[in-house]
Formats: C-alpha cells, structure tokens, sequence
C-alpha cells in the first residue's frame, strides 16, 4: 500500500469507511511529506500544523459519523488568492504580505463542510498573474518533475503540491490558464468550470468576468467530487448560475465514447513543440479507437483571443487592484507625506513588475478617447471568438487541443520576455473569454520525461460530458505515475 | 445693476443625491442606519476586503423604480452598472459603483408651482443608482475613514438645464424634495445629507442659444442656501461677463457665513473616471409586472393628497395645494384638524400664520416650534369660546417663540375668556358711568357708538371678555 499522502481522494474515502487509519494519521503522513519537500518545493506559503492537527482531531472525534461526507478528511491545499478565515491571504504580493482573512470563500466553505481538511495556502504567481509562478513575492515554485523547471502558473503551488503528494487535492482559480497550464506541466487533472459554476466569492479578483475557481487532483473522479461538493449557485456572487449541479461523479459511471463527436481544430495545432504534437495525436487516435467520432472544426477567431485576453483581463485588474491602496489595510509605505505620496509609494512598494505593467496596460485600455478602440473593441471581438464556439458545438461534443504548446520550461526561460510567456497560455485563452468548461488531463511524457496535457472544452454547464470523455481517456491511458 | 441684469437670463440644471430608505445598504447586508457607532455597520463587502463581491439590494431598486414612476421617467428593461474610477481615502475599493451609460431610467418630468400662480414643467435627463462613500474625519494626529455610510443607496436625479432663476430651482427642489418624502423613497433629511444637491450654473444674453460656461456648486444643504448661492452666483457671473472677464468651468462652494460662493477647484474634467460595466453584477432586469406591482403599492402622491384634501375637508383647490406642497406640511394639516375638529379653521391658521410666521423666521415646516395638536388644541379653544381669535394670536405667537402648549401660555398669563354675564356687566356699567357724553348721543340716535363702547369694555377687560356676550350685553344696558 502507498504513503497515506499519497492516496487519491477515492481511496482514502474508502480507507477511511473501512476505518483502516484515521484523519490524523493522514494529516500527520501529509504534514511529514511537507515538511521534507517543501523547502525545495516552495510549493505551500503558509502550513499550520497547529490547525491542521486540530481540524484532524476534530474529524476523528466527531460524536456522530461524518465518513459518510462527500470529502470526510480529504485534505486540500488552497492557493493563496482564496480568503480562508485566519490563514493569510498574500495572492502572492507583498502588498498583502501579513493579510488574515476575516471570512472564508464560498467554494472553501463548501469544502469545509463536506468534511475536507485545509492543509496549507498555496504559491502562485502574483495576484495571478503569471504562467510560471515567478512573478510570486515569496519566490518561484519548482516542478516536481524537474526542480530546475516551472511548474505552470499562476497556480503553481496548487500544482506543485499535489504532484509531489504533499496532499491528494488543491483548489486554484484560472483567468487564462491559470488550473489547466499547471496541471499540464505537473501531470494532473485540473479543471476550469464554466463561468458561473463555482462561487467566486472570497477568492482575489483579478479580472471578474473571467475568473474562475477550480480543483487539482490525480484522478478525473477526484476532481469531479471537488467540483460537485464546490459548484452551484450563491447569493454572495451575483455571477454564479441557478442551474442545478449534477452529480458528477456518479455521472462517470457511463463514460462510454460511441454517442460522442470530438472535434479538433487543425490551424490550432501548426507549430506545436513535436513531442507535445505526436501525445496530441495519440490521445485523438486512442479516443477514436475507443469509439468516439474525430471531426474537424474552424475557430477562426480564436486567433484574436491573446490581444482581447491583453485588454479585458488588465482593464479589469487595474480597477480590482485599485482597492489596495496602503488605506484601509495591507501594505502602507512608512514614509508618506499626504495621500497622494501615500497610494504612490505603498502601491510602488507593494506591487510587483508584472502587477504593474498590467494595471497600466488596463488603466490605458480604459482612459477616455481609448476606451472605444481597446476594451470596448476586445468585449465585441470576445462575443466572436464565443460565437466561433458555438458554431463549432452544433457539430461536436467537445473540442480537443494540446492545453500547453510546451512541456514545463526552465526557471528564467520566459521571464525576461512577456510576449514568450503570454503565448503560454494561448490554447487555454479562449475558453476563459468564451466562458466555457474546459478540463487538462495528462496524455504522456516528452523525451526529457515531462508530462503533457490535453485539453478537453465544452459547452457551457455541460461538465458531465467533459468529465465522461476524460474518464475514458483515463482509461485507456491510465493514471499519471508519480514524479 | 437690476437693469444690466435684465438683459441676462441664467441656465440652470441640478443634480441631486437622495439616500433610500432602506434597512440595509446597496450591496451588502449591513445596516443603513445613520449616527451609529464608527465603524460598526461595516463587512468584508463595503470594506472592500480582497474578494467580497457585490449583490444588489432588490428594496432599493423598487425605491428606485417608485421615483422613476412618480417622476414620469422611461423605465430601462435592462440597465448595467458600471464602476466609477477614482482614488479618495473614504472609498474603500478605488471605485464607486454607479450607472453611466445605461441608467435605469430617464425621459422624466415634474410641475412645479411657481410663486405667480403659474406651472412650469422641469424635464428629469435620468435617474440612477450609486453607492455613497464613506466619510473622512479629520482629527489632530491624521485622518480616520468612517466606513458606516460607504455603499449607503443613493439615487443620483439629474435635470434638464430648465431653470432660468433661483426661484424655480426652489421649487423644483421642493417639488422633488416632495414626491421622494411622499413615496417614502427619502427621508429627505438635508442636514444628515440624505437629500444632496449640486447645481449648475450659467449665464447668456436673453435670446442666445448658446449656453455659457458652467460653475457647478456643490453639496448645498438647504433649499434657502440653494436659492441665495444661485443669486449670488448668477450675479457674479454677469458682473464678469459685464466686465469682459472670461467665466472658468470651476466648481464652488456656498459659504454661508460669509453668504458667498467659493472656488473648491478649477475645471473637472482632469478626471478621468474610466468607466467600465461592473463585471461583478449582471444587467439590472426591471420587467413590466414588477413596476405594475409597485405601481399598485405606491404611497399616495402630492396631486393625489391635493385631490383628497379637496374632498375630504373641503378645502380649495388653492388651500389644499399649499397644504400638500410637502409631506410634512401634509401630515402637520392633519394631525392639527383631527385635533381641532375644524378642516377650514385648521387650513386657515396653518397655511397663513404658521407658514407666515416660519417665512418671516426663514424656516421650514420641518422646523417649526409649534406642535400640530397644539396649534389643533388652540383652534379648538376658539371654537370652545374659551379665548377670542384676537387672543389666540397673542397665545400663538408665544407659541411659536417658547414652544409651549396653548393650555399652559392662557393659564399663566391669565388670558381665559371672561363669559360670566356680571363679570361683563359690571365693566359695562363702569364704562357707561365714565362716558355719559356718548351715552346720550347713542340714545340720542349714535348708533354707530355701539362700538366705541363695545372697544371700551374690552379695553376693561384686557380684551378677555367674550365679544359676542359684550355686543349683546351693551345694547341692553344701553336700550
């Protein structure tokens, strides 16, 4: 038998129904695993033994039986952009360097009360804005796979955790990319729900009409549990949608691939990295294989999604970011002579490079005389590029492509050259300005021996049909071994 | 100057700011309560903590919706809010979120009374929701932020440019002021700032169709100071074009100790706002069922209250048009007839000596010294016969300057009516006795003389003596 830490959820749910170790005896394998890795890692900012240990206890001795709980003692990382009552809350920025959350995310809560186990607030890059966690205040995160590499960002902690079993399950919030690209290049799960399905209260904004929250895990079932314990309208985000949540995990027991029609986009895949290409390939032939239709569809204007993702995303930030202004809390500068001196200096000190190019770029996209041309221009070119979907969702389930043009790239190799990192992110861009699911699942190795993802997109709320084709995927190719 | 000033007229537009009423604010679940203790109707939300999102308040938009109707406004199926961008210490998240370019409403109207007896109809441009900031205070060591008021539910009511003087800008304001404290939509508090008005202000030649540069004065809290800034700065902005001095688009305050406006800062738009849709609330759907229903639960308004007070008491179209001219006068009219049983009687003293007396000391209903069951009880005196009308003018003007009930003012200065029959006699036999030149000539045919005497025996009572009894009592003796 494995090290507890290194149990899937389902496992540990079921070890846990057949009283084979306790809670503790979990948080205490997970704790051990933390401490020995971590400090290379950098994966988890804050750990808390203390209130791990306490929760643990609690679940133990809880007077009635809560094992039947649809996450009873599973432990799970949150990346450090979810507010989580007592834990800090820094989203990777100086500015929020000593922030305590005073009230708990909704999706957190959701987690919490069915029975999960925080276990530590996770990397990422600064207030998500990244693709390999460099931009972090608190210093990169390593890829477990390969120390000297990127785990994927911006929830590259919520990754890095997982892929190196410090916990079964992570929580990450995904703009751009930001679940899907680092579950990629960490060999996970990681899903970006529909726009709506998950609560977005309590996690940092970074831009409202794009954000999302989602789960890492190893498994599609695991990540499935997740979503349908976090998904679901609430009365605090004004955003979420009152369709009902599915069962999803109870969904995957009919994961069979003839009714299906996958379709894949050809123009999407010229210029791949090869290794990433010929995965790509494989996974397409195996699903055929397996039963399902491969058809080819045209997203014409997915190719506009980096310079509309460049406006709406930072136009957005540059208001959302506004409120951290050295007044009410977070970062104040020590050496302010009136307000003005004040918001300039704490924001100069609190914000980093990256930060800070995008609030410019966004506060520009806004000014009066350009706000026709820039946001107002990339809204209607969104509702094209969510238009290209559609028409392509007349004639197949799900649309297929690499999640990452790259398996994970070396610490510094992207940093200097913003352009280099943001086309990073390109095959995920869309699905965030379209709105829609969208699911990463590992499909190989490259030579060097680093994972690949594939992405799976589909029709808004329709995550059952997603979580179906990746369940038959992870059929046919197996769960990710570990690094 | 009067006949220089004739030859301008002044364009005038206002904007005004009305809290609802609400329990709670705008986008949160906090009570919206004024005076509390600092700091303590405050969350995560009007905080602006990292990830507290907004939800919008569904009482304030139906308060919305009420001033809408009774504004005559076009309602908006589908309205967006958007975010006000600026930073400010009392404004937690860096930006306000307001309505811009698709307010919930617009298109409006209202009538307003003018002081020649004529009606002039003031055109509403839009109404739209926006949360209030909070306040700064500034105390010796540096200055606090009270969070309280930040995301309070205002309503912003802007204008057409349709004024041409400080008279009608008056009495829109009144109007306004009016129907939002009819419908229960403001309380239309002005000193706590519930009921704000900034006005715009220019001048041109009679007859040009160019308007002139605009000074916007901000933050008024009275209708009077509104009146006074206004003719103040209509007058400085001729006397300025008189002396070929150009007009700067500034904004100004109204100084009212020194009855001047002053410079706060010169032109506004160095703002920019960068208004963008609030991505964190979906568009405002306001449906034709859910204004019906308001519609049908609407509180009575001013023309409705006017109709009724004809009916009801009796009242003349003019009488009952001053009586309705604002909820609290409404409601004070009421109150005091239910007390003194007399509709005309009540009318009468309320809308001349009440309202003339509160004129005379520049004061509003609001304000006024008198208890309405009071000023009932006093009219119910005259009607009892207790006092006479004259003495119930004395007896009202104490009122009025202490405050006291009618009650206490007759008992200590003694001002009960005398009705006892030898009390009057007594005096009249004293006067007939003093006078015997005018006693004959009235036998002898003087019937005028009757109230000489009459004036006498009320001299010798102090004018207590009931007059009716003294007319009746004197012709007898006298026969």
């Amino acid at each position: 038998m494995s090290a507890l830490n290194e149990l899937d959820i389902q496992s540990l749910l079921s070890g846990y129904e057949q009283k084979q170790f306790s809670v503790q005896e979990v948080a205490e394998s997970c704790l051990k695993a933390i401490s020995e890795k971590n400090p290379k890692l950098n994966a988890l900012l804050e750990v808390s033994p203390e209130k791990v240990m306490a929760r643990a206890r609690e679940l133990d001795g809880a007077s009635q039986d809560l094992s039947r709980l649809k996450l009873f003692g599973v432990p799970v990382a949150i990346k450090d952009n979810f507010l989580v009552k007592g834990w800090q809350c820094t989203a990777g920025s100086k500015i929020l360097e000593g922030y305590r959350s005073p009230y708990t995310a909704t999706s957190v809560k959701r987690l919490e009360d069915a029975g999960a186990l925080i276990i530590g607030k996770a990397n990422c890059d600064e207030f998500a804005m990244g693709s390999s966690n460099e931009t972090s205040a608190y210093g990169p995160c390593r890829n477990p796979w390969d120390l000297e590499r990127v785990p994927g960002g911006s929830s590259g902690g919520s990754a890095a955790a997982v892929a190196a079993s410090m916990c079964p399950a992570s929580l990450g919030t995904d703009t751009g990319g930001s679940i899907r690209q680092p579950a990629s290049l960490c060999g996970l799960v990681g899903i970006k729900p529909s726009y709506g399905r998950v609560s977005r209260y309590g996690i940092v904004s970074y831009a409202s009409s794009l954000d999302q929250v989602g789960p890492f895990s190893q498994t599609v079932w695991d990540s499935a549990r997740l979503l349908e314990v976090m998904s679901g309208f609430d009365p605090l985000d004004a955003t979420t949608s009152k369709a009902a949540v599915p069962n999803y995990t109870q969904s995957l027991v009919e994961s069979g691939l003839s009714q299906v029609t996958l379709g894949i986009a050809p123009k999407w895949l010229e210029g791949l990295d090869s290794d990433v290409k010929k995965a790509f390939d494989n996974s397409v032939a195996a699903l055929k294989k397996a039963g399902a239709t491969i058809i080819e569809v045209d997203l014409p204007r997915t190719k506009y999604s980096l310079s509309v993702y460049y406006l709406i995303a930072p136009s957005e930030a540059s208001s959302n970011l506004a409120r951290y202004d050295g007044v009410h809390y977070g970062l104040r500068a020590k050496d302010f002579k009136d307000s003005e001196t004040l918001y300039n200096r704490s924001r100069g000190q609190g914000f980093g490079k990256e930060v800070k190019l995008r609030i410019m770029l966004g506060t520009y996209a806004l000014s009066a005389g350009y706000y026709d041309a820039f946001y107002l221009k990339a809204t209607q070119v969104r509702k094209l590029i969510q238009e290209d979907f559609e028409s392509a969702f007349k004639k197949c389930d799900a649309v297929l492509v690499p999640t990452s043009p790259s398996t994970a790239f070396k610490l510094g190799e992207k940093s200097d050259d913003p352009l280099k990192m943001y086309l990073s992110d390109i095959f995920t861009l869309p699905v965030n300005l379209a709105g829609l699911p969208g699911i990463s699942v590992p499909c190989g190795l490259d030579q060097k021996g680093l994972p690949i993802g594939l992405q799976m997109i589909g029709r808004p709320f329709e995550e059952t049909k997603l979580l179906q084709i990746a369940k038959a995927h992870e059929q046919i190719h197996g769960v990710m071994k570990r690094p | 100057m009067s006949d220089v000033r004739e030859k301008y007229e002044a364009v005038i537009g206002l904007e005004v700011h009305a809290q609802l009423l609400t329990a709670s604010k705008m986008f949160c679940a906090c009570a919206n309560q004024y005076g509390a203790g600092t700091n303590t109707n405050i969350c995560p939300v009007c905080t602006g903590q990292p990830g507290a999102l907004p939800k919008i308040n569904r009482r304030a938009v139906e308060l919305g919706i009420r001033a809408a109707l009774a504004l005559n406004c076009k309602i908006r199926s589908e309205s967006i809010f958007a975010r006000k961008n600026y930073f400010y210490p009392d404004l937690p998240k860096g930006y306000q979120i307001s309505q811009y370019e698709k307010p919930y409403c617009e298109h409006g109207k209202i009538t307003v009374r003018l002081k020649t007896g004529e009606e002039k109809q003031i055109g509403i441009t839009r109404i739209h929701f926006e949360e209030d900031a909070g306040k700064n205070v500034h105390a010796p060591h540096g200055t606090l932020v009270n969070l309280n008021r930040a995301g309070v539910p205002l309503i912003e009511i802007v204008s057409e440019p349709d004024m041409r003087n400080s008279h009608e800008a008056g009495q829109y304001l009144r109007a306004l002021h009016s129907v939002l404290r009819y419908g229960d939509i403001c309380d239309g508090n002005m000193e706590q700032g519930n009921f704000r008005c900034d006005a715009n202000i220019s001048v041109r030649k009679k007859g040009e169709a160019k308007f002139g540069t605009k000074v916007e004065l901000k933050n008024i809290n009275s209708f009077r100071f509104v009146e006074k800034a206004i003719d103040f700065e209509i007058d400085r902005q001729i006397d300025m074009v008189e002396r070929n001095e150009e007009i700067k688009q500034q904004t100004r305050t109204w100084n009212s100790a020194k009855n001047i406006t002053e410079l706060m800062r010169e032109k506004e738009s160095a703002h920019d706002y960068r208004y963008f849709p609030e991505p964190d609330l979906a568009p405002l759907i306001i449906s034709d069922s859910w204004c019906d229903e308001i519609k049908k639960a609407m509180p009575e308004m001013p023309d409705q209250v006017r109709a009724r007070f004809q009916t009801e008491y009796g009242l003349s179209d003019y009488d009952a048009g001053v009586l309705t001219a604002s909820k609290e006068l409404a409601l004070y009219y009421q109150e005091a007839t239910k007390t003194s049983g007399n509709c005309k009687a009540s009318a009468n003293w309320v809308a001349n000596e009440l309202l003339g007396r509160l004129n005379a000391a520049g004061k509003e209903i609001e304000q006024t010294p008198v208890k309405a069951t009071d000023l009932g009880d006093l009219i119910l005196r005259i009607e009892k016969g207790e006092i006479s009308g004259k003495i119930a003018k004395t007896v009202f003007e104490e009122m009025f300057e202490t405050g006291k009930t009618p009650g206490n003012i007759i008992k200590e200065k003694g001002l009960v009516q005398i009705s006892d029959t030898g009390a009057i006699e007594a005096a009249i036999d004293k006067v007939i006795a003093a006078n015997p030149g005018q006693v004959s000539d009235y036998k002898g045919g003087k019937v005028k003389l009757l109230a000489f005497f009459v004036g006498q025996v009320m001299k010798e009572t102090k004018g207590q003596a009931n007059p009716g009894m003294v007319n009746d009592l004197v012709k007898k003796k006298l026969s």
